[in-house]
């Protein structure tokens, strides 16, 4: 790999990025409102990871921009470390540059549940549906299990979920949640249920024909864990307001 | 068509009459007149005592908005009056006032939600034609984006508005209410030289005030006159923390949350452009903010003076002619006010499905 030129995003995005990642080969993988995603490496060139960049923001008074980069990139990481040790499938904590706004992601092979719905739904007839439903099965029980360790994930799109690692041909992959920088530690039920809200919205803008299998999902979810049911329940309320509540006044 | 728009949802009473000329002409602002209830310092305005402003001025605005406006009664189409979202009696007062006017002239009668009246006279002001709107007053926070004859709302305030925050902490520290609280921090915050650290309280595209404002009025009790020197609280390099400290690191730290939630909105829907309407939108540090946060995306930001930012009449008949314009009318049973009136509750019939 030849170290080549970032692409360019945003005018004034400060690039190059911190040190030790000056002079790294950075291809640029997604550009959020917050955070820039790279695909580079750490260590040796034999060693991939996701490096997560806050760049400051120059509306922001320099000393609260610190303060908000720094705060959100730990709870970031300790989130991530949190579901490591209960078992939940997400990336790992490489590397932490928490005043240099940046966090390294162990590299997760594989395709965004997104890419395998845009890829098997349509298809005509029976065929794949028994994998489509293994899969949305996995869905279920993988965000579950988030809540059951008491995280909510914030903003849980089928983006955000990986099939790891990509078969799609068999769809045999286990299910890797990615990106927490709105999460939350919460037990609560209603953070609960919104972000199965955010999720069944989802899958009703990319995937319309999708939705029955955002059934399965819900199904296995309910039997996941203790006070899944209750969720699911809350679930129905949230909907009714679609998240926004009456106004006060 | 000629419009004569009545504002009266909180401390001012604005009256306003608009020309639209022509489809393909800008509008024309004939009169904007507004009479601003001010309470004494450290106290809020009441709902009793601003109905009472609105009342005992509403007669004289009209009548002084007619003259300089030039219009005779017969050219008007329709009177135009802020139904909601707002306080219950200041409503109230506007709203039979208006419903007199329409009867006394016989005109018909169209009641507009105010935060449309804001957005539209944002709109026709900077000629920003599809902007990702920034509401930000005493009584809403919104961040909205049109889409499919909605204006909807992205994210909002879960607590209080930003405006209220900014208003009830110039009450703690007596800053005056004249000629507006919040133009009143925004001058002592220019004086601030010390960022002292206050909660952060922004969840996804909506953010949240109320803890902020109780703790900055921990702080403030904590520098008050009545300490002995030695007991007041200081920053970081030794210096006694004062008022305009404070007042500058409020600012600071809700505006940012404004911009941020702006600026996720604005991702979510591929926008570059901007604009900021209500009261607070009149603050220059808030609009330098956006400003830096547009054009780091490319885009700009647009935003209003104060004649139209704060609560107007003109902007009221502007909306409501629009309405009126596509027909629609509403019988006198119906010309009710609420305090409760959603943004996108409203069907924007004057605008294309998608942009414009």
């Amino acid at each position: 790999m030849s170290p080549t030129k970032p692409p360019l995003v945003g005018a004034s995005t400060p690039l190059p990025l911190p040190p030790p990642f000056s002079h790294s080969a950075l291809r640029l993988l997604t550009q959020g409102a917050e955070a820039l995603v790279f695909h580079t490496t750490l260590l040796d060139s034999r060693t991939p990871v996701a490096l997560k960049y806050r760049p400051p923001k120059p509306y922001r008074h320099p000393l609260l921009d610190r303060r908000l980069t720094r705060q959100r990139l730990l709870a970031e990481a300790r989130v991530l470390v949190k579901c490591r040790k209960e078992g939940v499938l997400v990336p790992d904590v490489v590397a932490l540059g928490a005043d240099e706004g940046w966090l390294g992601l162990g590299w997760v092979e594989g395709a965004t549940v997104r890419r395998v719905l845009d890829k098997w739904v349509g298809k005509r007839g029976e065929e794949g549906e028994g994998e489509l439903m293994g899969l949305m099965g996995r869905v279920g029980r993988a965000v579950g299990r988030m809540h059951e360790i008491g995280v909510c994930h914030g903003d849980l799109t089928t983006s955000n979920l990986m099939d790891s690692p990509a078969d799609l041909r068999s769809l045999a992959g286990d299910i890797v949640l990615i990106d927490f920088g709105l999460a939350t530690q919460s037990i609560q039920d209603e953070d609960r249920a919104v972000d199965l809200y955010v999720l069944e919205r989802a899958f009703a803008a990319t995937h319309p024909v999708a939705e029955p299998l955002f059934q399965e999902v819900l199904r296995t979810y309910g039997e996941s864990y203790k006070g899944a049911k209750v969720v699911l329940r809350r679930l129905e309320d949230v909907r009714m307001r679609g998240r926004k509540r009456s106004m006060l006044g | 068509m000629i419009a004569l728009g009545l504002e009266g949802s909180a401390n001012k009473l604005g009256v306003g009459i608009i020309s639209h000329p022509s489809p393909s002409k800008p509008p024309l602002i004939l009169a904007n007149l507004r009479h601003t209830y001010n309470s004494p310092p450290g106290e809020g305005f009441l709902p009793k005592d601003t109905a009472k402003h609105h009342r005992t001025w509403v007669v004289r605005l009209v009548k002084q908005a007619m003259r300089q406006a030039g219009v005779k009664v017969e050219n008007i189409s329709c009177i135009c009056y802020t139904k909601g979202p707002g306080m219950g009696a200041p409503l109230q007062s506007v709203a039979i006032a208006a419903r007199t006017l329409a009867l006394l002239w016989n005109k018909e009668l169209i009641g507009v939600n105010h935060c449309i009246g804001h957005i539209e006279m944002g709109r026709a002001i900077t000629h920003a034609p599809n902007p990702i709107v920034l509401y930000v007053s005493g009584g809403n926070t919104q961040v909205i984006a049109y889409s499919h004859r909605r204006y909807r709302i992205f994210g909002e305030a879960l607590d209080l508005a930003v405006g209220n925050c900014l208003d009830r902490f110039a009450r703690t520290l007596m800053i005056p209410n004249n000629p507006a609280p919040g133009y009143n921090i925004e001058q002592l915050a220019k004086k601030g030289r010390h960022l002292i650290e206050l909660p952060y309280a922004v969840k996804g595209m909506d953010a949240s005030f109320s803890g902020i404002l109780a703790a900055a009025d921990v702080l403030a009790a904590q520098i008050s006159e009545d300490l002995d020197e030695g007991k007041r609280l200081r920053a970081e390099d030794g210096e006694v923390v004062t008022k305009a400290d404070l007042c500058f690191s409020l600012q600071e730290t809700v505006f940012a949350m404004l911009v941020e939630i702006t600026e996720r909105a604005m991702a979510h829907v591929g926008s570059s452009e901007v604009l900021i309407v209500g009261g607070v939108g009149c603050n220059e540090r808030l609009q330098e903010m956006m400003a830096l946060m547009a054009k780091d995306r490319g885009g700009s930001v647009f935003a209003t003076d104060e004649r139209f930012c704060i609560d107007n009449g003109i902007m009221i008949a502007h909306a409501g002619l629009l309405a009126y314009e596509t027909g629609i009318r509403m019988p006198l049973e119906e010309s009710t006010c609420t305090q409760r009136y959603r943004t996108d509750e409203v069907f924007v019939a004057w605008r294309d499905q998608d942009t414009a």
